[in-house]
């Protein structure tokens, strides 16, 4: 593992083994990822990408290790944590508008019972704006295509008004818009020296959209910036000898 | 007659406190009741009103006597226990949930029916009255009963309104509440426990299977009326109200009808009413929806037929048989198209029998629809992926929903093409509000 330079941490993940029902999912991951940075979570299927993000998140409990955000414990940094779940975890008819939706991101600073006062309404439209989702503000999430609902969820994480971003597979499913929209979001994050954690599953966009990525099967095979990291030996080893998987990492190779 | 208004005027101080206690049920039933069809726990419910059966009967062998509040702690208990014996098996075993509840939820009724028929052995047995908390019976609560129930019923109210926002939340995204910090397990712990307290009070009045589904009704036919939560909530916690009221209401003018059911039938009644005569979410305004859109598109394939058969020639009247052979639709499908085009002064009838032609209204539609037409199969063929968004996927026939922007950026290429059909710009676009209804 290479940093490159000194940066500040965002994650620490130290030794961190997480098991479903006796199996492990997670063996011993052990890895730091920095601060101001893009960084892609990638590996196969059942590799435990979204649970590396959930035991960063405290949602899944820790056979063993343990995680630190920006050097503390998760409970006394909850506050710069913001996440985006896949679109498919939530029930999309639930009696809600988009509005509604992004407002649950302020939730967190607003405690149990304190109702979202108008500062917390325009957080929550400028993130459905940033999003280009400003004239759906109002309408039933049911009625937003897969896209739409993709963004009103970056759109809540953008109102928890976070330092890190931890989002699983934000760009499953969606159309080419959404895809750009979520880019600039990323992008515009980084250029306020915000740190994303994604879950990324297209490998030919991991140099364009990503800076730093992170192979993950079960264990980590390989940390660090694109350039040194993203290798065609790295992925062999994150893949196995899966055909297709490597003729897209060529792919992806030939363009860094 | 005199009976009624005696019940409508609340003269009788019993009828008084039974149609309060009722009221309350609905309200508490209404409510909770919209969180657990949310977070999918309605046949939980179900299932902790018959496991809260044997706990009533325990309760009896503890106390030895009718004691309605050790009753209905018992049935709190046994409820929970019935509760948590889902959950373990569940979460221990390949069983799914479905078949653990069905599990659960004979066991333990099975379970109460042998205790309390051993209890009506006893001499001093039959008194104790535990037939009601299997059938339910209203009218045989007493003033001290129906105040319990009604306490309980509004300490449930109270906390659901408090934590109304966060158990949305949790109904909703369960990882989101948790990833800021939310006790998700406890919260889901509360719900149960609401859901609990509500059948187990429900049963004296409404009986084991109607309180369960007191809890799924008003709550499943507010959903038809709202797209938001608060309202959904009201509106359960309403319907829950008339139901109780109503149903408690005629069994008390008519002593041989049973309460419970009656108040389960109300609220079936309310849903049917939802069901059909919802706005947006209901079966006749969908119905409504299919037939304007099947109308319109078939007006709409009419009228591009008809500027088809005439494209680049002179305007001349159109044989029926010619518009029956150019698509695959029935003669039926096809004298209906043209009777709605005359009727809408797009098409006339021609010189001869069995011959249409347009209007110079209908030449201007027709050929706006076929523009319509052909910008969005070249839409889907070479910008759908790059502009997807921009069109509501959930219409069954797209080609007659393009917005305008759209279209507007795809008559170029027509035109390099030689295929935009002439018609002057201020022609409205299909699907952004022309003369068709």
């Amino acid at each position: 593992m290479t940093v490159a330079q000194a940066t500040e941490t965002a994650v620490e993940v130290h030794d961190v083994t997480v098991a479903y029902h006796r199996k492990p999912v997670l063996w011993d991951v052990d890895v730091l990822l920095p601060a101001g940075h893009l960084i892609a979570i990638v590996g196969p299927n059942g590799a435990g990408k979204s649970t590396l993000l959930k035991a960063i998140l405290g949602l899944v409990p820790l056979a063993s290790g343990k995680v630190e955000i920006f050097g503390r414990p998760l409970r006394k940094a909850r506050s710069l944590v913001g996440y985006v779940p896949q679109r498919e975890s939530v029930d999309w008819d639930f009696p809600i508008d988009a509005l509604g939706v992004a407002l649950m991101g302020r939730y967190g600073r607003l405690g149990w019972v304190r109702r979202p006062g108008k500062a917390d309404r325009e957080a929550a439209l400028t993130s459905l704006a940033k999003v280009g989702m400003a004239d759906y503000a109002d309408r039933q999430i049911s009625r937003l295509s897969g896209g739409q609902q993709q963004r009103v969820f970056l759109a809540r994480a953008l109102a928890q008004d976070a330092t890190l971003y931890l989002m699983d597979e934000p760009f499953a499913g969606v159309d080419a818009a959404t895809e750009r929209a979520i880019v600039d979001v990323l992008r515009e994050l980084r250029e306020q020296g915000k740190t994303v954690i994604a879950v990324h599953h297209d490998l030919q966009t991991v140099p364009e959209y990503f800076d730093h990525v992170m192979l993950l099967n079960m264990r980590l095979v390989a940390s660090g910036a694109v350039q040194d990291v993203f290798t065609r030996e790295n992925l062999h080893k994150t893949y196995g000898g899966r055909l297709t998987v490597l003729e897209e990492a060529a792919e992806a190779l030939r363009r860094v | 007659m005199s009976d009624l208004l005696r019940l409508i005027t609340l003269q009788d101080a019993n009828t008084r406190v039974v149609l309060l206690g009722a009221a309350l049920l609905g309200l508490a039933a209404g409510v909770v009741g919209t969180f657990a069809v949310l977070r999918r726990r309605a046949l939980v419910g179900d299932a902790m009103a018959h496991a809260a059966l044997p706990g009533v009967c325990l309760a009896y062998f503890v106390v030895g006597e009718r004691n309605f509040a050790a009753f209905l702690i018992g049935a709190f208990i046994a409820g929970l226990i019935g509760a948590g014996c889902i959950v373990l098996i569940r979460a221990h075993t390949r069983i799914k949930e479905d078949a653990a509840i069905g599990i659960v939820l004979a066991s333990f009724f099975g379970l109460g029916i042998s205790l309390s028929s051993a209890i009506q052995q006893q001499p001093s047995g039959n008194r104790a009255g535990l037939d009601t908390f299997i059938f339910g019976k209203a009218a045989s609560m007493v003033r001290s009963d129906v105040v319990f129930i009604g306490v309980c019923a509004a300490a449930i109210v109270a906390i659901v309104a408090v934590l109304a926002r966060e158990l949305g939340s949790l109904c909703f995204d369960r990882g989101f509440s948790a990833s800021i910090g939310r006790p998700v397990v406890w919260l889901d712990f509360l719900l149960m426990g609401l859901i609990c307290l509500c059948a187990v009070i429900g049963l004296p009045a409404a009986g084991v299977v109607m309180t369960a589904a007191m809890l799924t009704v008003p709550a499943a036919a507010a959903r038809f009326w709202t797209d938001h939560l608060r309202i959904m909530l009201v509106l359960s916690g309403v319907f829950g109200i008339v139901s109780g009221v109503v149903g408690v209401g005629i069994s008390a003018l008519r002593p041989g009808l049973a309460a419970g059911p009656l108040v389960v039938l109300v609220a079936g009644v309310i849903f049917v009413v939802s069901l059909i005569a919802a706005p947006r979410r209901g079966v006749a305004a969908a119905w409504w929806r299919r037939r304007s859109l099947r109308r319109r598109v078939l007006l709409q394939n009419l009228l591009r037929a008809m500027h088809e058969l005439l494209e680049g020639s002179s305007p001349r009247d159109l044989r029926e048989s010619e518009l029956l052979a150019k698509r695959a639709w029935t003669t039926t499908q096809l004298t209906t198209a043209l009777r709605r085009a005359s009727r809408m002064g797009l098409a006339q009838p021609g010189d001869h029998p069995h011959a249409w032609r347009l209007t110079p209204a209908g030449v201007t539609e027709a050929a706006s629809v076929t523009r319509a037409h052909r910008l969005w199969e070249l839409f889907l063929i070479e910008q759908a992926e790059i502009a997807a968004d921009h069109v509501d996927r959930d219409a069954d026939q797209i080609e007659h929903v393009l917005p305008h922007d759209v279209i507007a950026a795809l008559e170029a290429r027509l035109v390099a093409q030689g295929r935009l059909p002439a018609s002057p710009h201020a022609i409205p676009v299909v699907g952004s509000g022309g003369p068709h209804a």
